[in-house]
């Protein structure tokens, strides 16, 4: 038995062939059948999820109808606060904490009638490219157990791959829900930044961070951010204006579509060589399809990598600054507040996450402040001024979105150097606050999915998935999983 | 030598919005603790700023009135510290690009002068902590409590430059600024309960031409005498430490209001690094010039302004400065008494000095809480003028009208204090007193001028202390000499 896409089951719901407590308990025998391989939740809420679909069923029963979402259960990643359900951004120094409050994007989807499945596992504060940093323990690739789910949304990405939930949001500071939805073959999307409220969105780097969905389908991501994606007086750089119906052209084609493909990310050179052919079959398909397709320069890519390694940072050094011991969360006691404020702190936080903020504090102290956080701003505009030249020659950008595969577990673990590497091609759309999208276009020689990715110019949403949709509908890909009851996931090297 | 002290001040200005600075909590402080908060003014994961308009308006108001410039697009940086009730661990403050620049305010005082106002910038209030056990400092304390109401409501820090040079122009400054807020009725404005807070920046050199000299920032001054004096005692401490050639530290010193003395705190290295950086959570703002000019039109009239209309208008400058720097409603009853026809010197004076000396006998804070009204002053002015009221049954008249009896002319009548100003009813009762006291009379007619007391006090009592004495006087020596 398939789980169904969102789409599917929203149909099959008002239709009444199947239910929303069917729909719950498919997805709680997927938890239970490959959960414990895969570790994608911190945390399930197995009552909660039969609550509701309980509710949602005898809404339908009664002829109420309250959202698109109604019976949907969908998996949230644990940077974003749930009300009464723990939040810990994969940290130890959250361990324990339950949030008062939900979530803008939370309390838009509970409104729209979806039901939260649990909370899904992610490299500490967002902070990795492959949920290995969790200080809960990893999350595994559903493809193949040895393999990292990439991340930092690794187990939302995980959890929809594994058909755990139908649906999942993630965020994406340079590539958090892009990069896993990659490695995990499913679709995922980062909005224009700003189009999605953060309020709640547990903040790694304000500037860049962005939620998003993680979906089988590209439709399946245009009804979630569809929900999710409105005006927020609660956040000040939430977009205020109406925007373009996100799924306003869809199976528009590519006819007449101008594709460019930045020398710098296509065949840079850490790609591996089974991406790259899949990359550029899909773009010879696209040309066939009716795009025209041209080489974009964009000169900047590889400084904006540097820039994004320094903002991250410098902006998580502040953001972090909240968790000392003294509110909520871990606290390790000591003679003085300072000192119960350091311990606190240099027990709760991992080594990625200390890394990272020291990095950022150093960046922004006197004397360095301008050589390091003031140039990266600068870098920043250069790449949006890459991103604006190219844009008028082409419509859409299109990359690989991962220059490689799943690696193994353990593989770039001792070398941050490599690790950060994983965001070369995602991070530009972030550093620009543009739309980008992964759709999964086919499998590498291990059996691994292989993504591409569709960037369109700031608030393109509309353009951007009639790309997406186009090239979804050519790769022809099936996002299921192999998956065999009797032995559950493949694990090691096939 | 000759020791000049270089002091600036720094000043927190509370605002009274409605709301805090970032979020929709009331900007109450007194309630109950730790009931006006949220996700946003606890600092909880998550949470977002966003900023409250009408602190902007008024912080706005504050700038204009300080002469200062606006600034187009003014950005919130974040000032990163560490401390226990600072919840986000870094406050949204201000940092290159503040709202209000480059201003100045005419001091007067002894020493009068214009005192230069380098900027002027909004950031958010602090929660607050008790220490409990111990003295109340956190060294020693057992436990501290912390009470998040403040934080997030709205503050205004106003800075100078270095343009005062003694302590009591400082506090004259001081005084100017706290009249100039109320004026604009942005904030409380109440020292005692740390609505304004001023932090002194106080260093002393050899002369005028010498560089500056290390500086010290005092803190803890809650009234005008305390910052006069932490400033004197400051500078006498570094004009000492320097004439014994010693060297001054730059540190933070406390003021202990009951020794008299300023107390070192921790030594400074260097300044400190709060690693500013705009706050990402928060999108330039831009001041057009149509919202400045639409606060620039709702100003109110200033203190210095309206200190010199007052003179203008013939009030005592002593009086004048006492009437705008008095509790609101003396001003407001000074000006309805005029407007109603009152001479502007004679009502100051009253004002400034019966009807204040009257409210602090009744022990009560503010006029607008008493009977007394602007037509009510005038009336009782008018009734002296028309000498229908003694000095003594007016100022019996005014404690009346304040306890809420009435009008004036109500008052003076239920009380019975009209002065009998008749002369052809006063003319009876003369008679009547020179048919009781002939003797008396004939020596007044011999020429013992003395005697018209005598017989203008009979005539007093005669009528109960009604009479007008002046008139009874006059119409006394008329008849003497008439013969």
């Amino acid at each position: 038995m398939s789980i169904p896409s969102i789409v599917e089951a929203a149909r099959a719901l008002r239709e009444g062939s199947i239910t929303s407590v069917g729909l719950a308990r498919q997805v709680l025998y997927r938890i239970a059948m490959v959960e414990a391989q895969l570790h994608a939740f911190l945390t399930v809420d197995t009552d909660g999820l039969m609550a509701g679909a309980e509710e949602a069923d005898q809404a339908f029963a009664e002829g109420r109808d309250i959202g698109p979402l109604q019976g949907i259960p969908i998996a949230l990643k644990d940077n974003l606060t749930t009300r009464n359900l723990e939040t810990t951004a994969g940290s130890k120094i959250l361990s324990g904490y339950v949030p008062p409050y939900d979530a803008t994007v939370v309390k838009r989807l509970r409104q729209a009638g979806a039901l939260i499945v649990g909370k899904t596992n992610l490299d500490e504060f967002a902070m990795g490219s492959s949920t290995e940093n969790s200080a809960f323990g990893p999350t595994r690739n559903p493809w193949n157990t040895d393999r990292v789910p990439g991340g930092s949304s690794g187990g939302s990405a995980a959890a929809v791959a594994a058909g755990m939930s139908l649906g999942g949001l993630g965020s994406d500071t340079g590539g958090s829900i892009r990069q896993p939805a990659s490695l995990c073959g499913v679709v995922g999307v980062k909005p224009t930044y700003g189009t999605v409220s953060r309020y709640g969105l547990i903040a790694f780097a304000s500037s860049l961070d962005q939620i998003g969905p993680i979906t089988h389908t590209v439709a399946d991501a245009v009804l979630l951010l569809e929900v999710i994606g409105a005006p927020d007086p609660l956040d000040s750089t939430s977009y205020p204006h109406e925007m373009e119906p996100v799924g306003a052209r869809l199976g528009r084609g590519l006819e007449g579509i101008r594709v460019g493909v930045a020398s710098q990310l296509g065949g840079a050179e850490a790609v591996e060589p089974d991406v790259e052919a899949a990359f550029f079959q899909m773009v010879s398909a696209m040309e066939r399809a009716g795009a025209t397709t041209l080489e974009v320069d964009l000169p900047s890519t590889e400084q904006g990598l540097s820039a994004y390694y320094l903002i991250a940072p410098a902006e998580c050094s502040a953001n972090l600054a909240r968790f000392d011991g003294v509110r909520y969360g871990l606290r390790v006691n000591g003679d003085t507040t300072e000192q119960m404020m350091s311990r606190s702190r240099a027990d709760g936080f991992g080594p990625e996450v200390t890394r990272r903020v020291l990095l950022g504090t150093f960046a922004l102290s006197a004397g360095y402040h301008e050589a390091f956080y003031g140039q990266a701003q600068k870098v920043r505009t250069l790449i949006r001024e890459d991103l604006a030249r190219a844009y008028r020659q082409c419509d859409v950008l299109v990359s690989p979105t991962s220059p490689t595969t799943a690696f193994r577990l353990g593989d770039r673990t001792d070398n941050p150097l490599a690790m950060y590497m994983s965001d070369v091609l995602t991070i530009p759309s972030n550093l620009a606050g543009h739309p980008a999208a992964n759709i999964p276009i086919g499998l590498d020689r291990h059996d691994l999915p292989i993504g591409f990715q569709v960037m369109a110019p700031a608030l393109e949403e509309a353009l951007m998935f009639q790309v997406a949709s186009a090239v979804e509908e050519l790769a022809g890909f099936d996002t299921t999983v192999p998956f065999d009851p009797s032995h559950g996931l493949r694990g090691g090297v096939r | 030598m000759s020791w000049e002290a270089v002091i600036g001040l720094e000043t927190h200005v509370e605002l009274s919005t409605e709301s805090k600075m970032f979020c929709g909590c009331p900007a109450r402080f007194e309630s109950e603790p730790n009931t006006n908060v949220c996700p946003v003014c606890l600092g909880l994961p998550g949470a977002l700023p966003v900023p409250n308009r009408e602190a902007i308006n008024r912080i706005m108001r504050i700038g204009l009135a300080l002469n200062c410039s606006i600034t187009r697009q003014p950005v919130f940086h974040r000032k990163n510290y560490f401390y226990a009730d600072l919840p986000k661990n870094y406050q949204i403050s201000q940092f290159d690009l503040p709202v209000c620049v480059d201003g100045f305010l005419e001091v007067g005082g002894t020493d009068p002068g214009r005192v230069g106002i380098e900027r002027v910038h909004q950031e958010e209030d602090t929660g607050k902590s008790t220490h409990m056990g111990g003295d109340g400092r956190i060294s020693g304390a057992e436990y501290s409590l912390l009470d998040f109401n403040r934080s997030g409501v709205p503050l205004v820090e106003i800075v100078t430059r270095p343009d005062l040079r003694s302590a009591a122009q400082a506090r004259a400054y001081g005084q100017e600024l706290k009249l100039l807020v109320e004026a604009l009725g942005v904030s409380d404005a109440r020292l005692e309960e740390g609505s304004i807070r001023f932090d002194a920046n106080v260093s002393v050199r050899s002369g005028p031409e010498a560089p500056l000299g290390t500086k010290v920032e005092i803190k803890n001054m809650n009234s005008f005498r305390s910052l006069e004096r932490a400033v004197t005692y400051e500078i006498g401490r570094q004009t000492h430490l320097l004439s014994q050639e010693g060297t001054v530290v730059m540190e933070t010193r406390h003021w202990d209001e009951e020794a008299g003395a300023t107390r070192g705190g921790r030594v400074k290295e260097g300044s400190s690094d709060y690693r500013y950086f705009p706050d990402p959570d928060l999108v330039p703002m831009e001041i057009d010039p149509a919202w400045e000019s639409h606060i620039r039109a709702s100003l109110p009239e200033l203190p210095a302004a309206r200190r010199t209309r007052y003179e203008q208008m013939g009030v005592d400058p002593t009086m004048a400065a006492t009437l705008v720097a008095g509790e609101s409603g003396l001003a407001g009853l000074f000006e309805e008494a005029v407007n109603l026809g009152a001479g502007p010197s004679q009502a100051a004076n009253w004002v400034t000095g019966e009807v204040v000396a009257a409210l602090r006998k009744a022990s009560i804070n503010s006029v607008t809480e008493t009977g007394l009204t602007g037509s009510a002053l005038a009336e009782l002015l008018e009734m002296i003028g028309q000498g229908k009221l003694s000095g003594s049954a007016a100022r019996e008249v005014l404690t009346g009208v304040i306890a809420g009896e009435g009008g004036s002319g109500q008052v003076a009548a239920a009380r019975d204090l009209i002065q009998i100003s008749d002369t052809e009813m006063l003319a009876e009762v003369i008679e009547e007193v020179l048919a009781a006291h002939p003797d008396e009379f004939s020596r007044l007619q011999g020429g013992e001028q003395k005697l018209v007391g005598f017989l203008v006090g009979q005539v007093m009592r005669r009528t109960r202390g009604k009479a007008d004495p002046k008139l009874a006087g006059a119409l006394i020596a008329e008849r003497s000499s008439a013969r």
